[in-house]
């Protein structure tokens, strides 16, 4: 895979329902590296990540978007992009080895090579007997983990997530944010978190939103290399300085 | 309990309800014949009823499987493109508000006594409950699966044969179930209406003559077949489309 682009957002406007959303926001997620965009529930952090996604057309009812999303090379953002939302969203008719593989079906073609490397996926997973289990019979951090072997055969160089570790327990949370940094290593990833902790394990950049229309409260940058543990230095230091960020954030909306 | 068991529980309390009715009125058996005569002339005329019975089950298995296909056509039509569905939504609500019984007369006119009048009544009956429930099942695909699809750059089609349908068919299931136990009644008015043999013939007739019996006995075979049609389809169903009762937790 070619590096990773920069993702740039100039001038982003976007109106709600007659609400202003966003108004000139401009924001550059770094090449190869994790971001984080943290900030009170409601903001527009989902909806950032679908704009960026291309879900979000032009001109919907009650919708208005303007500005540019693009990237710092010359291909179109939607066809660098691999999206990975907050539910598995695995197809309950495909066992689990088929829904990782669901996105070159509905393309047309499963190469040999994804074939090969789905598996090596998989055992890299822990997944090795759940292949031809259905979802229904996973649990939920299983699932997530497909959903994850998904994410990463799309073979895209920018991984978009929304909170996708938040419905699991610490544990299998702390695991898939794990898995999930020593696979994505050299991609352009935006994370969208609630979890303060799950942005200073897995983050080079974290950006905080607050306000309405939202614009960009804080900036961090750890230099240490993620996945971090819960007693490394930059996590211990930043801890603090996030948490007041946050609630800094979160009294401005009200 | 199961369903099944239940069924059988509530059928004995109803015959020996019916006993004691009779016991206690002192009804004459050409107002209500016992469970035992009906059942003895079950026995006696036994080929005769087989005959008509299978009469009205080719009937009842055609229209669902024609009905079914109409029903299932038309959903898809209907899904694929607005127009149709803007032109076809009136005709389905239509084709539910006009009465199979008051129609049924004319189609023995236009297709004749035979098994043809009593397919189409049975088609009547059927497609609206196909139609609807597999173009309600289609116009519900899980927003996030659309999103995930678009990211991925589907192609509609893959995207109709692996996500769309699949996720319709429970609720196509659920019409198909309607479609399964309505299919036999819509055979029985086509026979009401006009015909020489069949259940709904055989009934008729013997009610006709006072042999009461014989109508219980044709009444009794009726409600058998359309039990096991039904369970044959639900268990049918549960095995082909195992998804249904996790498709909402995913």
């Amino acid at each position: 895979m070619s590096t990773a682009p920069t993702i740039l957002l100039e001038n982003l406007h976007l109106s709600y329902q007659n609400e202003i959303v966003f108004k000139q926001l401009n924001l550059t997620i770094s090449p190869s590296k994790w971001t984080c965009l943290l900030g009170p529930s409601g903001i527009g952090k989902s909806t950032l990540l679908k704009l960026i996604a291309g879900l979000i057309p032009a001109k919907i009812s009650g919708e208005f978007f303007r500005g540019t999303i693009r990237t710092d090379n010359t291909m179109p953002v939607s066809e660098q992009v691999a999206y990975m939302p907050q539910t598995d969203l695995l197809q309950p008719w495909f066992t689990a080895f088929d829904n990782a593989l669901i996105g070159y079906r509905l393309r047309g073609f499963v190469p040999d090579s994804i074939l090969k490397q789905a598996k090596k996926l998989f055992s890299l997973a822990g997944l090795d007997k759940a292949l031809k289990k259905y979802p229904y019979q996973l649990s939920g951090g299983m699932r997530q983990r497909v959903a994850l072997i998904r994410t990463l055969l799309e073979d895209k160089p920018i991984v978009l997530m929304d909170e996708p570790f938040s419905a699991v327990d610490t544990i299998t949370r702390f695991q898939l944010q794990t898995l999930a940094s020593e696979l994505l290593k050299n991609r352009t990833v935006l994370l969208v978190t609630h979890d303060p902790l799950e942005a200073l394990r897995l983050a080079d950049d974290i950006i905080i939103l607050s306000g309405k229309p939202a614009g960009i409260a804080h900036t961090m940058q750890l230099d240490s290399p993620a996945p971090r543990n819960m007693d490394n230095a930059d996590v211990i230091h930043y801890q603090g300085l996030l948490f007041d960020a946050l609630t800094k954030a979160k009294e401005i909306e009200a | 309990m199961k369903f099944l068991l239940r069924i059988i529980v509530i059928l004995a309390g109803l015959i020996a309800l019916w006993q004691v009715i009779i016991m206690i009125f002192n009804l004459p058996p050409y107002i209500l014949p016992t469970p035992f005569s009906v059942l003895s002339t079950l026995q006696n005329r036994f080929a005769l009823i087989v005959h008509e019975t299978q009469i009205t089950a080719i009937e009842t298995l055609l229209g669902l499987l024609l009905g079914t296909l109409f029903g299932s056509i038309a959903a898809l039509l209907m899904a694929s493109f607005r127009s149709f569905s803007f032109w076809m939504l009136p005709v389905l609500v239509m084709s539910q508000a006009i009465p199979t019984f008051a129609i049924a007369p004319l189609l023995v006119i236009w297709l004749g006594y035979g098994m043809t009048s009593k397919i189409a009544t049975a088609i009547i009956m059927i497609f609206f409950p196909i139609a609807s429930s597999f173009y309600d099942g289609l116009k519900q695909t899980q927003q996030g699966w659309v999103d995930l699809a678009k990211t991925m750059h589907a192609k509609k089609w893959r995207f109709f044969w692996y996500i769309r349908m699949p996720a319709a068919l429970p609720s196509f299931a659920s019409g198909l179930r309607v479609a399964t136990v309505a299919a036999p009644i819509g055979a029985v008015i086509g026979e009401w209406v006009g015909a020489s043999q069949g259940l709904g013939f055989l009934m008729l007739n013997a009610n006709a003559r006072m042999q009461i019996d014989l109508m219980f006995a044709g009444l009794v075979i009726l409600i058998i077949f359309s039990l096991a049609l039904y369970f044959l389809m639900d268990k049918s169903l549960k095995w082909l489309i195992p998804w249904q009762k996790f498709q909402e937790h995913s």
